[in-house]
């Protein structure tokens, strides 16, 4: 009885030395105004990582806060298809599974991928991405307005997380000592404060730059150009994504549907701001030609790529024998072409105390691959694995050596995939004989090596 | 390797005995100790907490209590896998120094009681505590363990002594004034030094030749083997239930758990009913 009471008089007066504290700090910080994590930035990124984050039952007692420089989100899915579509990888939609996003997408539509082929202009080198069995799906192609309107639906049924739209940042006051508030105000003069701050707000990012980590970019004199793609025949099925290489850049055919493909077409600038002038007839021919064009082959590397096939037919790892073509394109969606400029761009940090950089914000790679939002959604897995274990053990937040376990994590599995496709991207706009003959023979002989291929698919869906 | 001990002890010099000098005639407080990690007191947190191998350690520590206490199956179901696993629960951390295990626990929900004999240490636990509004359950006190188990039996699910035993004076008194605080089947977990050549080579010879350490921060007759504490707790109504071996990188700052004790290990034990 005694004892119990020592301990009693312990805690009592603990509590209201606690609510002193409160009391005192108050007048300084508008609880009203604070919270836990801030997310920065409301596209496909920090919408995903809000909902995910806020669904952790590690984290549930957080109070999360999501900032979005545009209007609230009210886009319906319509019969049309939205010129703008991603590539999602298999891991991402484990996480679009786990957090609620995927059955209104499903409900929706998304089209599976059972297929990547990619193939050389100037050689007639083809690889191949599969699974092992062809019945397995490598990737999804998904409107990113579903993706986000997926996000908003299941945002708004979660206590804990508040979402404010039209809140442009203006400037981030980062921590400097152990126990610093950050501080995040807007262009209307609101301010919020938070412990953690993660910067999801694209290739510009403000949370980046107040963090004032060294970013190192380049802009590729390329654009990308987008739109709908009508194909001529109504094949059966269309779960094969295309992508050629041709001197100029690349296209990409991303299937929708039996009857329609997304198209991604990376050019020089010049030619992109021609192409989006011409009237739709002729913007087709363009693209027909573009993809089935017979470039003028090199001996060399003509002899070459034959005399590889032939070897590697004796061995018994075929290359080239299951060659399909990619489909005829009659007619383009009315209005869907649209373009953006390509770069390529990687924070040397992605944390700082307090502060963390997911999605764009810390990597931006060029479409190549499709793997640009992958990455990011990459990133929300990994941190919300590390953020869940550090607050179940009983640490902050804003705890330096987890943030920097997020970014070791990330970055050893980040830079490789992007100096990949920043390799691939200047590889394939050369024409430079030894080049065009290098990369011909690594395309076929990595479309034989099956373990190489699975490598490359493994990477790529992580 | 060298290198990595003789941090550890440097930085466990920071934190290390606490529970020493005092309010009590018969003490297990060593005076000497104490004055040693006075000494060190302000720079506790100010070294950016995240730099410091006890904060590091932290990342075993934590998780071997909270997992332990599960295992036991003390830990209400309905909290498991919550932010606040140890809701309900009340903790004693003996010896808590600047307070950088009692605000974990604290903060994974449990109502932490941390006691130390150094009036400075406890005074920089508070204010750093005070800091962090969401701790409300975490009670500091200058406190020999002696004077503190005397009005407080039975009370606590479980105590915890990292990195104490090896500082005190009489480690079997030691031992069982923690163990009278324990409810019964609450648990007991300690972190401490083996004695073998090994730890005596770098905690002593090296360190201390060295003029890393001053000379007699710690004592090797103080050291302690695991089966020797394992004999002690059970003098004392505990049964072991585990015992790790922990590895500290001196370059990654990094602990992990390893099969070897001879350096540095940790001890769960149950008190029995009876
Ligand atoms: C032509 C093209 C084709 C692509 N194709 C693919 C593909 O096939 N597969 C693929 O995976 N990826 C592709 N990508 C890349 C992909 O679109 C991006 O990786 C993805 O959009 C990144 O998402 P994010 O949320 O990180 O950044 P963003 O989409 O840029 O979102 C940033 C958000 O932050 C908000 N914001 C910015 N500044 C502020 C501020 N100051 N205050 C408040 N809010 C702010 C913005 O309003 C925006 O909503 C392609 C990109 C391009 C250009």
């Amino acid at each position: 009885m005694i004892k119990t009471h020592v301990l009693n008089a312990i805690f009592r007066q603990s509590l209201s030395k606690s609510a002193y504290r409160r009391f005192a700090t108050s007048t300084a910080l508008n609880s009203e105004n604070h919270y836990d994590i801030i997310v920065a930035g409301g596209g496909m990124v920090g919408s995903t990582l809000a909902c995910t984050l806020s669904k952790n039952p590690k984290l549930s007692n957080r109070k999360i806060l999501l900032l979005e420089a545009s209007k609230d989100f009210n886009w319906k899915p319509t019969e049309k298809y939205s010129n703008r579509v991603v590539a999602l990888n298999l891991n991402t939609r484990k996480l679009f599974e786990r957090i609620g996003f995927w059955k209104h997408i499903e409900s929706v539509r998304y089209s599976p991928v059972y297929k990547i082929q990619a193939w050389d202009a100037l050689s007639e080198s083809m690889i191949t991405f599969d699974s092992s069995n062809d019945t397995e799906e490598v990737a999804y192609i998904v409107e990113n307005s579903l993706i986000l309107y997926a996000a908003s639906i299941e945002n708004k049924s979660l206590h804990n997380l508040n979402i404010i739209n039209e809140a442009r940042i203006k400037s981030c006051n980062l921590a400097i000592h152990e126990d610093d508030e950050i501080r995040v105000e807007l262009e209307n003069g609101t301010s919020y404060t938070c412990e953690l701050l993660l910067g999801c707000d694209g290739v510009s990012s403000k949370v980046r730059e107040a963090m004032g980590v060294q970013y190192v970019g380049w802009n590729y004199k390329q654009m990308g150009l987008v739109a709908t793609l009508n194909l001529s025949e109504d094949t059966e099925e269309n779960t094969i994504a295309w992508q050629r290489y041709i001197p100029t850049g690349t296209i990409a055919l991303l299937p929708l549907n039996t009857k329609q493909s997304s198209l991604v077409w990376c050019n020089t600038k010049d030619n992109i701001q021609k192409l989006l002038k011409l009237p739709p007839e002729q913007f087709v021919d363009e693209l027909n030609s573009a993809l089935w064009k017979q470039y003028e082959r090199n001996d060399i590397v003509n002899q070459a790529t034959k005399f590889l096939n032939n070897i590697l037919r004796t061995l018994d790892a075929s290359s080239n024998i299951m060659q399909q073509l990619p489909p005829n394109i009659c007619s383009i969606e009315q209005s869907s072409r649209a373009a953006f400029p390509l770069g390529f761009g990687h924070s040397a940090n992605y944390i700082r105390k307090g502060a963390a950089l997911v999605g764009d914000a810390a990597h931006r790679v060029h479409p190549l691959g499709g793997q640009g939002v992958n990455l990011g959604f990459g990133d929300i897995c990994c941190l919300d694995e590390i953020l869940g274990n550090a607050v179940y053990s009983g640490r902050k937040l804003n705890n330096l050596l987890d943030l920097r376990k997020y970014e070791t994590a990330r970055q050893r599995h980040n830079v490789p995939t992007m100096l990949a496709l920043d390799g691939l991207q200047k590889l394939y706009t050369t024409d430079f004989t030894p080049v065009v003959l290098l990369r011909s023979l690594g395309l076929q002989i990595t479309h034989a090596l099956t373990p190489v291929k699975r490598a490359i698919i493994e990477q790529a869906s992580h | 390797m060298l290198k990595t001990i003789e941090k550890f002890i440097i930085k466990s010099k920071y934190i290390l005995p606490n529970s020493l000098r005092s309010l009590s005639t018969a003490t297990t407080i060593d005076e000497r100790e104490i004055k040693n990690f006075e000494k060190h007191s302000e720079s506790w947190w100010d070294q950016g907490n995240e730099g410091n191998a006890l904060h590091s350690m932290n990342f075993l520590r934590v998780p071997f209590i909270r997992d332990g206490l599960i295992d036991t199956c003390i830990v209400n179901e309905k909290y498991q896998d919550t932010a606040a696993p140890l809701t309900g629960l009340k903790i004693l951390d003996v010896g808590c120094g600047g307070g950088y295990l009692s605000e974990p626990l604290a903060r994974l929900g449990g109502k932490v009681v941390g006691i130390d004999a150094s009036n400075n240490l406890i005074t920089i636990a508070q204010e750093h505590a005070n800091k962090d509004k969401s701790l409300n359950n975490l009670t500091y006190m200058v406190s020999s363990i002696e004077d503190f188990s005397s009005k407080n039996q039975e009370v606590f699910d479980a105590v915890v002594a990292s990195e104490v035993i090896e500082h005190v004076n009489d480690q079997s008194r030691f031992l069982n004034e923690c163990v009278k605080c324990l409810k019964p089947e609450g648990s007991i977990f300690l972190t401490t030094i083996n004695k073998t050549l090994l730890s005596k080579l770098f905690a002593i010879c090296v360190a201390e030749t060295m003029g890393i350490l001053p000379v007699g921060t710690h004592e090797y007759d103080k050291f302690v083997e695991p089966h020797i504490l394992q004999r002690m707790l059970e003098d004392n109504n505990c049964c072991t239930r585990i015992i790790h071996g922990m590895f500290y990188n001196y370059i990654t700052n990094n602990w992990s758990w390893v099969s070897d004790t001879s350096i540095c290990y940790a001890v769960h034990a149950v008190k029995t009913s009876s």
